[in-house]
């Protein structure tokens, strides 16, 4: 269990120096888009403040928030984990197992009540009474109403706990189901994406250590200073879609060159995340740099929104599948012939009446 | 209020019933607005369709061509125009005549409306014969209200919170129709939706001229030059 020491005595124990703690600082203030002064304040806040306990559960899930988490690299996962926050449950990487893991979860909950921060990978699905997720002998419903009870906040990692992701992709037979519906009384962060970029995850959870507080969120709950714009808005193929330049096919002159991949399905222009200027594995590329359009992985239903390769979205409701257009043009098809049928008879029925009044004059 | 109504208020006041008879139905504004919209539609109707499914792709280096760019400006530029005039005729529904308030309601407890309604779906269908009335009928004020005041709203509210997303979340845009991302998260079923909301209108629009065609043929007042002189025309009393 974690002592109430700073997270400025632990980086010091770990044997850090004082120059690497600074340039931390520096780095991550940087990284969240603060000003210089912000590196000081964040030092100092490290040097005082106690370390915030934050509990990681798992839900339905396939554990890649996990796998992206601990890539990384700015801040490194290494600092986070050992040393900015005192991550006292995460049994997927938790040293600890069974009643002894367990027993952490009601240690942290009675000794830091309203302190900690509860971190959520997955959701849970409600069907059957919660039956399709079972956590140390618990529907992990029950587990995560329990754990949120007393909890500071709750971040959402990944679109599984924002949003629904796969499981909850129609029909959502376990009836998987966003925490941000199953917990209603506390502030939830969320954090989607199918992973989350890993200096995301980190930035979020480095904002709040440092500053006790959380981040601005937009209309959907998300961090304002990740989400705030669309893949397209910083997208480094941007000229070419302006211009008029696309991938037709996957081995065109397009394709070659790198023009834009919006007619190839590309979800950029409706995808909210920082894909585009974080970039991914330490900034080294990002879907769209390695030639294929976004598939929207960190909005709402993405699963259910049609092909990835659509630009325009296939629609359901109408028995079969077909898109805007498509559903336009039937539409107008049906009501043109409708016209010219129904101009036939009108003129049918003029020229009969004029001879019907012809002859009885 | 149909003709015969009309006509007989005329007659109430000594005026001496003619033969042929005009009435001034639609204002300036409203004509003004009726053909700028018509201008503005068909501009946002073509260019929205090249956005969804762009031209082939232009050659040459990116820096020397900006067609999609030009596309989306006019859309965005004629989206404005069609904005500013939706306000001054919603305003000019409240200063103009009675004509200028009837395509943004349906009075929809009024028995003798559906009565009428009902009459004018049988004149179409070629069962009854067709009454007289000054301004809209009840089918086409419903059809008016239903097809195409309704989706414009809806057009002109969707297409400020799309275009929110490239102005900026701290823009007015975002202030006035970010609600819009409340309802649906996923910007890409606005995007769906604000396209098929142009094809409700197209669909309205081949209605509406085939109908006006068809009036100004079959039913003797005017229609077709109504709409630029605003005067409506009755060529004779009911035959």
């Amino acid at each position: 269990m974690a002592a109430a020491e700073t997270l400025y005595d632990v980086i010091r124990r770990q044997g850090i120096t004082r120059r690497s703690f600074t340039k931390f600082c520096s780095l991550t203030a940087a990284s969240l888009g603060f000003g210089p002064g912000a590196a000081t304040a964040m030092a100092e806040a490290l040097e005082t403040k106690e370390r915030i306990p934050v509990i990681w559960m798992h839900g339905l899930e396939c554990s890649c928030c996990s796998e992206s988490f601990i890539r990384s690299a700015h801040p490194l996962v290494k600092d986070v984990v050992l040393s900015m926050i005192s991550l006292d449950y995460d049994d997927t990487i938790m040293a600890a197992a069974g009643h002894q893991a367990e027993a952490i979860l009601k240690e942290t909950k009675e000794k830091y009540k309203g302190k900690y921060i509860l971190t959520v990978e997955g959701n849970p699905p409600l069907n059957e009474d919660g039956m399709f997720c079972i956590d140390g002998g618990k529907p992990f419903v029950e587990k995560l109403k329990w754990m949120a009870e007393d909890a500071m906040a709750i971040i959402a990692w990944g679109a599984c706990a924002s949003w629904g992701c796969v499981q909850a992709a129609k029909p959502n037979p376990t009836q998987a189901t966003p925490i941000d519906k199953v917990i209603l009384d506390k502030p939830i962060i969320k954090v989607p994406g199918c992973p989350p970029i890993a200096e995301v995850m980190t930035g979020v959870v480095t904002f709040i250590t440092t500053f006790g507080k959380l981040p601005e969120l937009d209309r959907q709950g998300r961090p304002k200073m990740f989400y705030s714009q669309r893949i397209h808005d910083k997208c480094y193929r941007r000229p070419h879609f302006d211009a008029g330049q696309f991938v037709e096919e996957w081995d065109d002159e397009g394709a070659r060159k790198g023009s834009c991949l919006y007619k190839t399905g590309c979800k950029g222009p409706t995808t909210y995340n920082a894909c585009s200027t974080v970039r991914w594995n330490g900034g080294v590329s990002f879907p769209i740099q390695s030639g294929h359009g976004c598939i929207g992985c960190s909005e709402d239903g993405f699963w259910d929104n049609g092909s990835f390769y659509d630009r325009l979205t296939n629609l359901h409701q109408f028995g079969v599948e077909a898109n805007a257009d498509k559903v336009g043009m039937t539409a107008a098809g049906i009501v043109g012939g409708a016209i010219a049928a129904h101009a036939a008879v009108t003129a049918f029925k003029r020229v009969t009446t004029k001879r019907e009044k012809g002859d009885a004059s | 209020m149909t003709i015969h109504e009309t006509l007989a208020a005329a007659d109430a006041h000594g005026e001496k019933a003619v033969e042929r008879r005009s009435i001034y139905v639609y204002e300036a504004p409203v004509r003004i607005w009726h053909w700028v919209n018509a201008v503005s539609i068909l501009t946002l109707a073509l260019t929205g369709y090249f956005i969804g499914s762009p031209l082939p792709s232009v050659p040459g280096e990116a820096i020397a061509n900006f067609l999609m760019g030009y596309i989306r400006f006019i859309h965005f530029a004629a989206g404005q125009v069609l904005a500013v005039f939706l306000i001054l005729r919603i305003y000019w529904a409240f200063v103009g005549n009675i004509h200028a308030r009837q395509i943004f309601y349906v009075p929809f407890w009024s028995g003798r409306f559906w009565k009428e309604w009902l009459h004018e779906l049988r004149w179409y269908t070629f069962l009854a014969r067709q009454p007289k009335y000054v301004g809209h009928n009840p089918l086409s004020q419903f059809t008016m209200f239903l097809m195409f005041t309704v989706p414009l709203f809806f057009m002109v509210i969707t297409g400020f919170a799309l275009y929110s997303e490239g102005a900026g979340r701290d823009g007015w845009e975002y202030a006035l129709f970010g609600w819009v991302f409340s309802i649906w998260p996923n910007s890409q079923d606005i995007h769906t939706f604000h396209h098929l909301g142009m094809w409700v209108i197209l669909v309205f629009v081949m209605v509406h001229i085939y109908v006006a065609i068809r009036e100004d043929i079959m039913s003797r007042q005017s229609i077709i030059s109504s709409m630029i002189s605003g005067e409506r025309l009755f060529k004779d009393r009911e035959d």
